[in-house]
């Protein structure tokens, strides 16, 4: 198999699930005759027709609502979001009826919201968002947000295979520059795993998403010029999360940051760190370190938005601190 | 078809509440299912009344919503599906969910809060659904189902099977997003839905005029580009002929039909609100000139000559069941705690249990119960003259 973007396995997980299962159909703005922002949905419409590959209003409350209501009666809809900004516009649907349809009314509800996310792209505040943390707390949801075109690939179909909802963060910065061969046959990537991306013993690194590429790198840095070897851990699933893995690297390495681009207060991080103190701080010989993006708005212009974003000199400087403690 | 005119006079706020005429002649239905509106309108209303008195006997857990002088449309609107057609009923459409199959037991389970509900005790009042009956359960923020409705009736078109879905929404819920999201989608894909906007006078203690400055609802339908309807909610027959005609054009594959209907709340949003924002005497008018049961008992017997022994029968039946039903639901126990981290997903089945209650099997030895909400108090008692 020939190498392929990021982008083109989310397409390609997705038109074999498409032809797997008819069950399986798209709503989104745009995703059709226009082939989505991204073009994720090009060539579907053409492929499937109007009835499964549909065009909506602008209307997030009733993409997902719909989404859910096809879901209880036997459909698998994978909604698009045009930028996962917006999925904020539908959080009352997704938060109050779909996490909890199979709780209080046991109705399946087996729906995707997938869309792009991320920033170090000069989107500005309303299309470079990281929402995963407003999701995280919200039982009977259940978050992926690859890194790889392969874990692109496989959580994908994962999520559209999952009984109950999964939202599904891809990050557009990584979308045409991540490529590679995808492993041969039917890829499924299991949902509440994480990757170890780098083996390392000195220090761990817990991130996800587009800073996985900048903890490899600085990891990289670190092994030359500091002679350091850094665990990286790409959760790839933030709900559930791995605890497993994210154990067995703070046991090895005694030392523990947690990189995301999201902001600070609040974030994935907390969680992270709360559930090591729990479980193992006895095993800790620093505190656990952060980098994040600052507690801002994402701003648009590149200086600003590189100020706020985690870089990798950030990581770095981070990891030398740790490993000095 | 138009969305109809109804009579409205120029101040929005001194708007006459009374229903526009029936049209003359609608098709009579057999007499036995005349019958059986009037036992499914008797029903609601004889089971209401009893969990008024369990409320009090302070054995319903949570709050306690009442559909006293709505029966018709609630029964009216579901007597017009099909068995396989599924409807999303609001709290006030208690008579829609047992003309679907809901039964008294159930109900009183579920306001009793008792481990076997429907909801096994996770959920409140008639919170709740069965898509092999064909209802599917609400959930507490108003117009949601709508956009929810949407996608059954969706799944119906794509899979091309020869089923209809009915949304309730009151005249509250129309002013949210969801509302309008979910009817222009719906309105778009053609989707087999009927849209009853319940138009009762108040949401909570908001009248009408504070919540739309539209002179009717109906008229919202122009903007959607569908049909629309007006008819007399308290009228059971008119209800059922103006949503057969919109379930109709659903089933030939016409699309969305709102359909409004004219009745009154006559008790307050649930039972601890006082009704003090209510123009004097307006609740007693309603109740003396236009109540459902009284309306529809009259043109039974004169109309349809069904003799007052038969509906006597009717109401001997009613209060029976729902007689057997209370000492059924009283019997049944309570939930049992661990039972609250099971069917969160399909997998994990059960979440994991704090590592401090290991072991445990109930929280706390005594379940305090809530006063200022839910529970009956004679201080903010409703007026009592109907009780």
């Amino acid at each position: 198999m020939a190498e392929i973007t990021y982008l083109e396995a989310i397409r390609e997980g997705l038109v074999e699930e498409m032809v797997r299962d008819t069950n399986v159909f798209c709503l989104g703005e745009d995703i059709g005759a226009y082939g989505g922002a991204f073009k994720v949905t090009d060539g579907l419409l053409a492929k499937y027709g109007e009835s499964r590959v549909i065009d909506t209003p602008i209307s997030e409350a009733a993409i997902v609502g719909a989404a859910a209501g096809a879901a209880h009666m036997g459909m698998r809809p994978v909604c698009e979001m045009q930028f996962i900004d917006f999925i904020s516009c539908a959080y009352d649907m997704l938060t109050n009826y779909v996490a909890t349809a199979r709780y209080r009314a046991f109705l399946p509800c087996p729906i995707v919201v997938r869309g792009p996310s991320g920033g170090y792209v000069r989107g500005g505040p309303f299309h470079s968002q990281n929402p995963e943390a407003a999701f995280l707390h919200t039982p009977g949801l259940k978050i992926v947000y690859p890194s790889t075109a392969s874990d692109a690939y496989g959580l994908l179909k994962a999520a559209i295979r999952d009984d109950d909802p999964v939202l599904y963060f891809e990050h557009k910065y990584l979308y045409r520059r991540i490529k590679e061969e995808l492993p041969n046959g039917d890829h499924v990537v299991p949902i509440g795993k994480a990757r170890l991306a780098r083996e390392g013993r000195d220090l761990s690194i817990i991130t996800y998403a587009a800073t996985v590429w900048k903890a490899l790198e600085a990891a990289e840095q670190l092994e030359k010029e500091d002679g350091l070897s850094v665990d990286v851990l790409d959760l790839r699933s933030l709900l559930p999360m791995d605890d497993e893995a994210i154990m067995a690297t703070v046991k090895k390495t005694n030392r523990v940051m947690i990189v995301h681009e999201d902001t600070r207060t609040g974030g994935v991080a907390g969680e992270v760190t709360a559930r090591i103190t729990e479980r193992a701080f006895a095993w800790l010989d620093a505190p656990i370190l952060r980098v994040t993006a600052a507690d801002v708005p994402l701003p648009y212009s590149p200086p600003l938005e590189d100020f706020v974003l985690p870089q990798t000199s950030d990581i770095v400087t981070v990891a030398r601190q740790l490993a000095a403690y | 078809m138009v969305p109809s005119k109804g009579a409205a006079s120029k101040s929005a706020a001194k708007r006459p509440r009374v229903a526009p005429p029936t049209a003359a002649a609608e098709t009579p239905l057999p007499p036995d299912k005349l019958r059986e509106l009037y036992y499914w309108m008797r029903l609601t209303r004889t089971l209401e009344e009893r969990l008024v008195a369990l409320y009090r006997q302070t054995k319903v857990v949570g709050g306690l919503f009442r559909s006293l002088g709505q029966e018709a449309d609630s029964v009216g609107s579901a007597f017009a599906l099909e068995r396989r057609d599924v409807l999303s009923p609001l709290i006030r459409n208690l008579g829609s969910m047992l003309v679907k199959g809901a039964t008294p037991l159930e109900i009183l389970r579920q306001y009793m809060a008792k481990g076997d509900s429907p909801t096994r005790g996770r959920e409140l009042n008639i919170h709740f659904g069965d898509r092999e009956r064909g209802f599917i359960g609400q959930i507490s923020p108003l117009g949601d189902m709508l956009p929810v409705m949407a996608g059954v009736t969706l799944s119906f078109k794509m899979r091309g099977e020869d089923r209809v879905g009915l949304v309730y929404v009151g005249d509250g819920a129309t002013s949210t997003g969801a509302f309008h999201e979910g009817i222009n989608f719906a309105a778009v894909q053609r989707c087999p839905l009927v849209v009853v906007v319940e138009n009762n006078g108040y949401a909570y203690s908001t009248p009408t005029h504070k919540q739309t400055a539209a002179k009717q609802f109906v008229d919202k339908a122009l903007g959607y580009g569908v049909p629309g309807e007006q008819a007399d909610g308290n009228d059971v027959l008119a209800v059922y002929a103006a949503t057969r005609r919109a379930v109709d054009r659903a089933r030939r594959g016409e699309g969305v039909t709102l359909l409004e209907f004219m009745t009154y709340r006559r008790k307050g949003h649930a039972e601890h609100d006082n009704q003090s924002y209510v123009p004097r005497g307006e609740i007693e008018r309603w109740e003396r000139e236009n109540d459902p049961l009284t309306r529809f008992t009259d043109r039974l017997t004169s109309e349809f000559g069904v003799d007052n022994a038969a509906l006597e029968a009717i109401d001997d039946r009613v209060r029976a069941e729902v007689d057997a039903a209370t000492d059924e639901a009283e019997k049944s126990p309570p939930p049992e705690a661990l039972d609250a981290l099971v069917g969160v997903y399909a997998d994990p089945a059960t979440a994991e249990t704090l590592w401090y209650r290991e072991g445990e099997s109930a929280a706390v030895e005594q379940h305090e119960r809530a006063e200022g909400w839910g529970t009956y108090s004679a201080g903010a008692s409703t007026t009592p003259k109907e009780d």
